[in-house]
């Protein structure tokens, strides 16, 4: 079964801003799905729909089956939302917050409690539980979303940019904690800028610009298809002019970096060979940008372009 | 379980946690939210009972003080049924707070019945305030303990749903004090709580009659005195009528997503 299955789904603002122009989209059960974009693809509001906080003008989403348009209520209780805004009432307290939340979803208050102290603990926020939300730290007001979003244990969880402004080890926290729950069963739905986060964690991705799906696919196939790859070479002597090594591009960046650009079918040990003909040292090597960066990148502007 | 009880016990546990929220969002605020009204009626009965109320002398057959005593305790729950919803509801929106509960699958219906609730209850908690402020300075009387409930509760939920309506089509917080400010005070002070609109003439008599707050604070008078200028019959198919028309034209907004949703 399909935890997301959209077609032809559309949205056109009072504005006149056509934010989706009729998306299909599916996520299997069980996925860890990034969704990228841009800014302004059409993300959110594609996750404002299936959570029903954007009316959409054409097209159809169902959630496990449930449609959106049917079964609304089902559908809404197999979702949890971690909304790109902060979006609580500053002046509960985080106890309150994530209990009442459960509430809305039926939970009776017993068991909520019972929820909320098992996932603020496990998202370090428990000693905070009754702090006013405005005290906490961005993290932790990020943290608490995810806690929020957890309480009636959510089938599909849509997770909108959550780690946005979040220091290293507070997403690395979260990283582990959100492939923990997706390993017991949690479908999740990422949206993210950073992209060594979508290759880190996500099996399947889904690229949006536009308004529109340009490129849906596994990660690992996604990746393999990459063409070409830039390394950035530091280099021990400094260099007047970049060397000419045939089949290959080189470009020199400053005195003592070199970028060269390898292909699918290319080696890079014929341009060490080549580098050690001509006597360059390679002191180290590192990609130019993470790889799922350059897909992204040429995806996007290949279709700005055309 | 079946799905239908399931869906049941979803809606109640929801429900009552909207009416828990409102409830710890006015004792947590209880300097905005109780004591005003209670100064506010305290001034009103020292003034207009105490000091010009022993000049004007009897009214309906009762001491003037005696007289204005339901129409401001009516006054003071009208004021805060109406606040406590479009002030509540327009922080959620204002805060975006209000995506918690347009996510979750209680159904809009239900969400404006929580926060009517919670204007009920504020309504209900301040006029009590002020009913024992009365006391003070006002000889009790009553004459019809279930229309001084029914008028009351009834014009508290009018009211509560007032402020949703508010509340919804609010864009700022100016918006948010016109209507009580323009459109509640005038009707509520032309309202017959000061004064029986038997005194004026009978061009503005025929004017009052149109204004809905007239009939509720006399209903409620009526409650306690059993005086009316209005037929209490007619007063409360007035509220009955207000509550249902008000309360499909809020769910209507909500389904619409007028205000809430893109």
């Amino acid at each position: 079964m399909q935890a997301l299955s959209v077609r032809g789904l559309r949205k056109t603002y009072d504005n006149g801003v056509e934010a989706l122009k009729g998306v299909d989209l599916d996520v299997a059960q069980g996925d860890f799905f990034a969704l990228l974009g841009p800014n302004g693809a059409g993300k959110t509001t594609l996750i404002g729909i299936v959570t029903s906080l954007v009316n959409k003008t054409g097209g159809t989403a169902t959630v496990f089956g449930y449609d959106l348009d049917r079964e609304l209520e089902r559908a809404k209780s197999c979702i949890g939302i971690v909304p790109q805004e902060l979006n609580f009432n500053q002046f509960e307290t985080p106890l309150t917050i994530v209990v009442n939340q459960a509430g809305f979803y039926g939970i009776p208050r017993d068991l909520a409690r019972e929820r909320a102290e098992k996932y603020l603990k496990q998202l370090q926020l428990w000693e905070k539980r009754n702090s006013p939300a405005r005290a906490l730290s961005g993290g932790m007001k990020r943290r608490l979303m995810i806690v929020r979003a957890l309480m009636h244990e959510p089938r599909l969880l849509v997770l909108d940019e959550p780690t946005a402004g979040v220091d290293i080890e507070v997403r690395r926290l979260m990283w582990e904690f959100l492939q923990q729950i997706n390993v017991q069963g949690t479908t999740i739905i990422l949206t993210t800028h950073y992209l060594e986060e979508a290759e880190t964690l996500c099996r399947n991705i889904a690229i949006i610009n536009n308004g529109l799906i340009v490129e849906s696919d596994s990660m690992d196939k996604l990746l393999r298809g990459l063409h070409t790859e830039t390394f950035v070479l530091d280099l021990r002597q400094s260099l007047a002019e970049a060397p000419i090594i045939a089949g290959f591009k080189l470009v020199r960046v400053d005195d003592h970096t070199l970028e060269v650009e390898v292909s699918k079918e290319q080696s890079l040990n014929a341009v060490f060979t080549q580098f050690s003909a001509l006597g360059i040292e390679v002191l180290s090597m590192r990609n130019k940008v993470n790889r799922l960066e350059e897909v992204f990148m040429r995806l996007v502007d290949n279709r700005s372009h055309t | 379980m079946n799905a239908q009880a399931s869906i049941n016990q979803i809606w109640w546990i929801g429900f009552r946690t909207i009416v828990i929220r409102e409830y710890g969002r006015i004792i947590r605020i209880w300097g905005q939210t109780l004591v005003p009204s209670a100064v506010t009626a305290t001034l009103y009965f020292v003034i207009f009972g105490s000091l010009i109320g022993r000049r004007v002398g009897e009214m309906g057959g009762f001491g003037y003080m005696q007289y204005i005593a339901p129409g401001l305790i009516m006054m003071s729950v009208i004021t805060n049924s109406y606040a406590n919803v479009v002030s509540s509801f327009f922080g959620a929106k204002f805060g975006k707070h209000i995506e918690e509960l347009l996510v979750s699958p209680l159904p809009n219906w239900l969400i404006v019945a929580g926060y009517v609730v919670g204007g009920l209850m504020r309504g209900l908690m301040v006029g009590a305030v002020v009913t024992i402020v009365s006391l003070i300075f006002a000889r009790p009387a009553v004459h019809h303990p279930g229309v001084i409930v029914g008028a009351v509760v009834l014009t508290s939920i009018v009211f509560s749903l007032g402020g949703f309506i508010n509340a919804v089509f609010a864009k700022n917080f100016d918006q948010v004090n016109w209507i009580p400010t323009f459109v509640l005070t005038p009707l509520t002070y032309f309202g017959g709580v000061f004064y029986s609109v038997s005194l004026l003439p009978q061009w503005a008599q025929t004017l009052s009659h149109l204004n809905p707050i007239l009939h509720m604070v006399n209903a409620f008078r009526y409650g306690f005195l059993g005086v009316s200028d209005v037929s209490v019959v007619q007063a409360f198919i007035i509220m009955i009528g207000l509550v249902v028309a008000l309360f499909a034209l809020a769910v209507t907004l909500m389904n619409k997503g007028v205000g809430i949703r893109d």
